[in-house]
């Protein structure tokens, strides 16, 4: 199993008849080629190291390339097909391959999928709702599996599945989830960690954010002292870092740009920095986007690229939900509104 | 993320699992890549051989001593398997293994892999199980150590876990003592300070050395984020919790303005500083001396400190505007 295996044979090569003055810098169909072509040749190696997250995997390519209005270069039933394979008869959650377990993060990217492709009749949604409350803590916090692990990840999987399972209501006790991630959040800098008291992290910050978002929580949030620390991430080259002192990154740049995105601060930073930095981190040979300018791509980067850029507004891409990193077509279909702050 | 040493295990000395005779009665269970053509992937003939074995061994549910071996040959190919992990510690239970043996395994899986999520839960779990966490100090210590891993987060969040489970708190100051001593710049070290602090209590001879303590390190390096945000917190722990609580550190910050320093982490505190007082004593005579003192300070950063987020300084300064021109009675 691999992604090749979802690209649909009538595919051409890269078109170009799309292409003018504003997609010159962005290398669209490279990129479109990058993740048809995942996990197909040279990379062998690192996919089948990477079996333990394929789920999330798919979900990053599915989202990217539908954000590019490519969606259909994959083939929507042998990808419906390995998500259904995918669920764990017994405890509802999804594994990221079969023969693996199933935890919290591939449940989310699952569902996701599913959502893209309007395709949640295929699967026992209430199977899922059952594994997701069942992970809930007395604390209000989320294993991301039933082997015990706390994350505030998995609180945000945890809310965000629920959300677009339509069963956010009467389901779990979401006082308790936000009061847990509440005691996540660091009276130094007004961001939040994984745990109370651990430090403050950019993706984690966007979980945090991310439920409070789709909880109608906002609120509770001191949105300028965290607004401060996060744009404070942005650095002379454009680019965004997670934490003080650490080198900037493409997918920070995402959790980073979304967070301020949901809180209403998105221009507090500088827009144009970002997306140099964001187009400096393309392979320019064989697509795709990496951590950082000059380093291999993967397709976790490549997706966070596309969103960073769609965020920022880039043409000839569609518009990305900052909460839920799905295109905002799909959020609109389901009717979903998570929470954004407009500027006082 | 590829092993060197798994080229060297490839090697003639290595007898793949087909030609042992202990393992003549299992049948490996090849990966079922489902009912869809698929490009095969070209993973090398051991690694294939030992997740087939690994696959066939969980299907039948062994717990043995070379189902245990097994899953130390796996997660050696692939630590980030979670499932064999899972698998392992199901075998430990079973066979009531020696655990000291698996945490002197774990040091080393952890020095080759210490940023995978699974080998420092793994770590956790035993460490539950022996109700004993007398080594994680110093593992993760040696972690820490390890050069550039100074912030690694899964150290710190295993460190946290069990200062907090065992109650370790005693010499973890002189620890983070160390690491800021070393690499003033370090937030992972400032966090955990703040994290001990916060568990013995912010007493006022607690919050008035831990003033001293800081302001001596920005003195040495100014423009140090972590620092002024650590200044920020533990002036908020104090009774009235304002910034304008210590007239030690208000003396400092305003000196080393006058000084000529223009660190934005100075000027962004003297901003909140003034903000502060100047929104909470709405009727002071020197009210509107303050607020302009904030106005000047955004136009500074904005045009000349940190033009990067020019907007935010003129968000400030607008902001402050509007709160002003309000009745006081709506704050």
């Amino acid at each position: 199993m691999d992604f090749t295996t979802f690209v649909k044979p009538s595919n051409g090569g890269a078109s170009s008849e799309n292409e003018n003055e504003t997609t010159k810098k962005l290398e669209f169909w490279k990129h479109v080629e990058y993740i048809e072509n995942h996990g197909k040749q040279e990379d062998d190696y690192e996919y089948c190291m990477t079996e333990f997250l394929r789920m999330s995997g798919i979900y990053w390519g599915v989202t990217a390339l539908d954000i590019m209005g490519q969606l259909d270069r994959l083939d929507r039933k042998s990808i419906i097909e390995f998500v259904k394979r995918c669920q764990c008869p017994n405890s509802g959650g999804f594994s990221p391959c079969e023969g693996h377990d199933p935890h919290m993060l591939y449940t989310l990217s699952a569902v996701q999928i599913l959502c893209t492709y309007d395709a949640l009749d295929e699967i026992d949604c209430e199977a899922v709702v059952r594994y997701v409350v069942g992970l809930q803590q007395p604390d209000g916090s989320f294993f991301g599996d039933k082997w015990g692990e706390v994350d505030t990840r998995f609180s945000f999987c945890a809310v965000a599945t629920l959300t677009l399972l339509q069963r956010l209501e009467g389901s779990i006790d979401v006082e308790k989830a936000v009061k847990f991630v509440m005691s996540c959040c660091n009276q130094t800098d007004g961001g939040f960690g994984s745990k109370p008291g651990a430090e403050s992290h950019a993706g984690l910050i966007y979980c945090c954010v991310g439920l409070l978002s789709l909880t109608q929580r906002l609120h509770l949030l001191d949105v300028d002292k965290l607004g401060w620390w996060l744009c404070e991430r942005q650095l002379p080259t454009g680019g965004l870092n997670g934490r003080p002192e650490k080198l900037p990154d493409v997918c920070y740049s995402w959790w980073v740009l979304s967070s301020l995105t949901i809180m209403g601060r998105l221009h507090w930073i500088s827009s144009e920095k970002l997306q140099q930095f964001i187009l400096s981190c393309q392979d320019l040979e064989t697509g795709g986007f990496s951590d950082r300018t000059g380093n291999m791509p993967d397709i976790f980067h490549t997706l966070f690229g596309i969103g960073g850029l769609s965020l920022l507004g880039h043409s000839n891409l569609k518009l990305i939900n900052p909460t839920l990193c799905m295109p905002q077509y799909i959020i609109d279909r389901l009717g979903i509104k998570p929470q954004r702050l407009t500027l006082a | 993320m590829g092993d060197s040493s798994d080229e060297e295990n490839l090697g003639t000395d290595w007898l793949p699992y087909s030609e042992r005779d202990d393992w003549a009665d299992v049948t490996p269970l090849p990966q079922d890549d489902g009912p869809n053509p698929v490009v095969s992937i070209a993973y090398s003939p051991k690694f294939r051989e030992v997740f087939d074995y690994m696959r066939a061994i969980i299907a039948k549910g062994e717990k043995s001593q070379r189902a245990l071996d097994l899953t130390t040959e796996a997660l050696n190919l692939n630590p980030a398997n979670y499932t064999v992990w899972q698998y392992r510690r199901d075998i430990l239970r079973e066979l009531d293994a020696d655990l000291q043996d698996e945490l002197d395994y774990l040091d080393e899986v952890i020095r080759q892999n210490a940023k995978n999520y699974q080998v420092w839960h793994h770590r956790r779990v035993i460490v539950q199980m022996m109700n004993c966490a007398q080594w994680e100090l110093e593992l993760t210590q040696n972690a820490l150590d390890n050069d550039g891993n100074a912030k690694n987060y899964h150290a710190w969040q295993h460190r946290q876990w069990a200062i907090r489970t065992f109650n370790l708190y005693d010499d973890e100051l002189e620890f983070v003592n160390r690491l800021i001593s070393e690499d003033q710049r370090n937030n992972s070290a400032w966090n955990q300070r703040f994290f001990v602090l916060k568990h013995l209590g912010f007493t006022p001879q607690v919050i008035e050395r831990e003033l001293l303590y800081t302001m001596n390190h920005i003195r040495v390096i100014k423009n140090n984020e972590s620092a002024w945000n650590y200044l920020v917190g533990v002036l908020r722990q104090s009774p009235r919790g304002q910034l304008n609580s210590s007239p030690e550190v208000v003396q400092f910050s305003e000196g080393l303005y006058s000084a000529g320093n223009r660190s934005p982490y100075l000027l962004a505190f003297l901003i909140d500083l003034y903000q502060e007082q100047a929104l909470q004593r709405r009727e002071a005579i020197d009210n509107n001396q303050l607020a302009q003192k904030v106005y000047t300070l955004c136009e500074d950063m904005a045009t000349k400190h940190d033009v990067i987020r020019r907007k935010y300084w003129s968000y400030v300064a607008e902001h402050l505007k509007t709160q002003l021109s309000k009745p006081s009675s709506t704050e």
